[in-house]
C-alpha cells in the first residue's frame, strides 16, 4: 500500500519526462499523458478503499526518522481529496484530447506534460506530511500553471498572466519566510510534530503564525480580499486549462489551510476566519452578477465558493470541517464540468459572450442539459451534491450559533441561483447574436466532438455520483474532520515510536 | 542569531517589497531575486547559531551548525532561481508584444472606470 503513495506523485512526474522527449509523435504523447493520468487515477481510489477500510498509510521516504526526512501521510482528508482531484484531472484530459481532434493541426507540446506536472505537484501537496514539502509541492503546481496560463504568448495572457505569476510570487515567498518563523519557533517543520508543539507557544507566536499563513494559503484559495488575480487571469486561458485550474488550485489552498491551522489547533481564529468567509462569499457573488461572460461569471463564482469552505473551517467543530470537506469534494467537479460546457459553448458558438452566444437550447439541448445540472447543483438545490454540501455546512453554522454566517451563506446561495439564471437566460434562450454586425470569431473545427461530450458527461457523472453515496460520503468526511481535529491519531501514526535524543532536532 | 544577519534580511525585504511594487517588469524581477534571499536568508538564520560544517565523520555533532535548514535552503533558491528565469522571458514576451516593459493597464478596470465617467 506504502507504495502508491509514492506513486501517485512519482507516476505522473514520469509520464512529463517521457511526453517531454517525445515532442513529434501526437497520438504516443496523448496515450502516455491519459494513461499515467489514469493509472494515478486507480491509485488514488485504492488508497481511498484501503484507507477506508484500514487506518492511515504513512511512507517515510528513504527511510528517514520523519523528523529529518519527507514523510507522506494518506490519511482519510487526504484520499478523500486526492480522488476527486485526480479522476478530475483525467476527465479534463480526455475532453483536451476530444478537443485537439475536431481542432484542426496546432497541437500544444507542452499542455500534455505540464498538466502531469501539475498533477503531480496536486498529489504531493495533498499527501505531503512536512511544511516544506509542501512548498516544493505549492512551486510544483505553481510553476506548472505558470506555464499553462501564458504559452500561448496572447497579449491578454502576458497581461493577466503577469498579475497571477507575480501575486503567486510574493505569495511563495511569504511561505518560504513562515516557513523560517516556523522553524525558529518550533525547530522543525514535520506537520506531525507542529501540531504538538505550535500549541504550546505563547498566544502572541501563535497568532502571528496563524495570521501569516491565512494569508499565505489565502492567497492561493482566493479568499477574500485576496481574490483579485483570479477572475483577471483564469478566462484567459484556454478552456480545459481553466477547467484544471478552477477544480483544483484554490481547492488545493483551502485544503492545506484546513490540514494546517486544524492541526496546529489555530481555533482562536475562529471569528476572523468566519468573517473572511462572509465576505468572500458575498462578494464573489456580487462580482459575478456584475458580469457578462460565461467564463468570467463562473470565475467570480470560484471565489464565492471558497467562501463556504472558510465558513467551515472558521467554525471549528467536527461539523463544520466535516462540511468544509465534503464542500471541496463536492466542488471539485463541479466547477470543472461547468467549465467544461463554457468550452463546449465557445466550441459550438465561438464566443461565451452572453450578448453573442444565445439560442443554444435550439440547435444543442445537449449543450443546455450538461449545464443546467451542475448549475442547480451549484446554486445548492436538491437532490444534487451542492445541496447536501451546503445543508451540512447550514447545519454546523446553527449548531453553532453563528447565526449571521448562516444567513451571509443563505443569501449568497441566493444570489448564485440568479446569476445561473442569468447564463442560461444569455447563452440558452434569447436568438443568439444581437450584433450581427461584428462577426464571430472563425469557427474552431466543426464544433464540438463526441470526446468531448463524452468527458463533459463524465464530469457530471461523478458530481451526481457524489450526489448518490452522500451517505457514506458524509460518514467519511466526519471521520476525517475527527482525525484533524484530535490530532493525536495523526501524530501517532505519523511519529510512531521514533523519538529523537535531545538536542538532535 | 546574529543581528547583522537580521539587518540584512530586513534591507533585503525591504529594497525587495519596493522594488516588486514598481510598474517596470525588470524591476519586479529584480525585487523577486532581492526578496528570494531574504527568505532564505531567514530560514538559515532561523537555524540557530553557526558552527562547523555538518559533514559526517569529520566534526562533533555538538560544534556543527545545523544541516537541516540548509538542505531547505538549497531547495529554495534553485525554486527561486527558476522562478527568476521565467518572469524574464514573461518580460521578455511583454516586451516583443508592447514594445516596453511596463505592466499594461487593466483593461475591464479601465472599461469600468470609463463607464463611470461617461455617465
Amino acid at each position: 500500500m506504502s507504495a502508491l503513495v509514492s506513486l501517485c506523485v512519482v507516476v505522473p512526474l514520469l509520464g512529463a519526462m517521457i511526453t517531454l522527449g517525445l515532442r513529434t509523435v501526437g497520438r504516443l504523447r496523448d496515450v502516455i499523458t491519459l494513461g499515467s493520468l489514469a493509472a494515478t487515477s486507480v491509485m488514488a481510489i485504492v488508497l481511498l478503499v484501503h484507507v477506508e477500510a484500514n487506518d492511515t498509510v504513512v511512507v517515510r521516504v528513504g527511510e528517514w526518522a520523519p523528523q529529518l526526512g519527507i514523510v507522506l501521510v494518506a490519511d482519510m482528508f487526504a484520499v478523500l481529496v486526492l480522488g476527486v482531484a485526480v479522476l478530475t484531472i483525467t476527465i479534463v484530459e480526455l475532453f483536451a484530447m476530444g478537443q485537439r481532434r475536431s481542432a484542426s493541426g496546432a497541437d500544444p507540446t507542452i499542455v500534455g506534460p505540464m498538466l502531469l506536472v501539475l498533477t503531480a505537484g496536486v498529489t504531493l501537496s495533498i499527501l505531503t506530511g512536512d511544511l516544506f514539502t509542501l512548498f516544493v509541492a505549492f512551486e510544483l503546481m505553481l510553476v506548472a500553471s505558470y506555464v499553462l496560463l501564458t504559452h500561448q504568448g496572447r497579449a491578454g495572457q502576458v497581461r493577466s498572466g503577469m498579475t497571477y505569476v507575480v501575486i503567486n510570487l510574493f505569495a511563495s515567498t511569504l511561505f518560504l519566510f513562515g516557513v523560517a518563523f516556523v522553524y525558529a519557533a518550533t525547530g522543525t517543520v514535520n506537520m506531525a510534530e507542529l501540531a504538538e508543539r505550535i500549541p504550546e507557544l505563547s498566544n502572541g507566536v501563535r497568532w502571528g503564525i496563524g495570521l501569516w499563513f491565512l494569508v499565505v494559503f489565502g492567497t492561493k484559495a482566493a479568499m477574500f480580499p485576496l481574490f483579485s488575480w483570479l477572475p483577471d487571469s483564469y478566462p484567459t486561458a484556454p478552456t480545459t486549462i481553466t477547467a484544471v485550474f478552477a477544480g483544483l488550485l484554490t481547492k488545493v489552498g483551502v485544503y492545506v489551510m484546513i490540514r494546517f491551522h486544524v492541526l496546529t489547533e489555530m481555533d482562536q481564529l475562529g471569528p476572523v476566519i468566519l468573517v473572511i468567509a462572509g465576505f468572500t462569499m458575498l462578494v464573489g457573488v456580487a462580482g459575478a452578477l456584475a458580469q457578462d461572460d460565461m467564463k468570467r461569471i463562473l470565475s467570480f463564482h470560484i471565489v464565492s465558493q471558497i467562501g463556504y469552505m472558510l465558513m467551515g473551517l472558521g467554525l471549528f467543530s467536527v461539523a463544520g470541517v466535516a462540511g468544509a470537506i465534503i464542500f471541496i469534494v463536492h466542488q471539485i467537479p463541479v466547477k470543472t464540468v461547468l467549465f467544461l460546457v463554457g468550452g463546449l459553448v465557445e466550441t459550438e458558438r465561438g464566443t461565451s459572450s452572453l450578448e453573442r452566444a444565445g439560442g443554444l437550447i435550439a440547435k444543442r439541448p445537449w449543450i443546455a442539459a450538461l449545464f443546467a445540472l451542475p448549475a442547480l447543483s451549484l446554486a445548492g438545490l436538491p437532490p444534487f451534491s451542492g445541496f447536501v454540501a451546503k445543508l451540512a455546512l447550514l447545519d454546523a453554522g446553527v449548531a453553532d450559533g453563528s447565526t449571521i454566517i448562516v444567513v451571509a451563506a443563505l443569501v449568497a446561495s441566493a444570489l448564485t441561483s440568479l446569476s445561473m439564471v442569468k447564463i442560461w437566460l444569455g447563452v440558452f434562450w434569447g436568438s443568439g447574436d444581437d450584433h450581427p454586425e461584428v462577426a464571430l470569431p472563425e469557427r474552431v473545427g466543426s464544433g464540438p466532438g463526441r470526446l468531448m461530450f463524452a468527458a463533459t458527461g463524465a464530469a457530471l457523472a461523478l458530481t451526481l455520483t457524489i450526489a448518490v453515496v452522500a451517505g457514506p460520503l458524509w460518514s467519511m468526511s466526519e471521520r476525517a474532520a475527527t482525525e484533524l481535529l484530535d490530532g493525536d491519531v495523526y501524530v501517532d501514526t505519523v511519529l510512531g515510536d521514533t523519538v529523537l535524543e535531545a538536542g538532535d532536532s | 542569531m546574529s543581528l547583522t544577519m537580521v539587518l540584512v534580511v530586513g534591507v533585503l525585504t525591504g529594497v525587495g517589497t519596493y522594488l516588486v511594487t514598481s510598474r517596470v517588469l525588470s524591476r519586479i524581477v529584480l525585487g523577486f531575486a532581492l526578496l528570494g534571499h531574504a527568505a532564505v536568508l531567514a530560514l538559515t538564520t532561523a537555524a540557530g547559531p553557526a558552527g562547523d560544517p555538518p559533514l559526517a565523520d569529520r566534526s562533533s555533532p555538538s560544534d556543527t551548525s545545523n544541516p537541516l535548514p540548509q538542505a531547505l535552503s538549497l531547495t529554495a533558491i534553485v525554486i527561486s532561481f527558476g522562478l527568476t528565469l521565467f518572469l524574464l522571458a514573461l518580460a521578455r514576451r511583454q516586451h516583443q508584444l508592447s514594445g516596453d516593459d511596463l505592466v499594461e493597464d487593466d483593461l475591464e478596470d479601465r472599461r469600468i472606470a470609463q463607464d463611470e465617467h461617461d455617465r
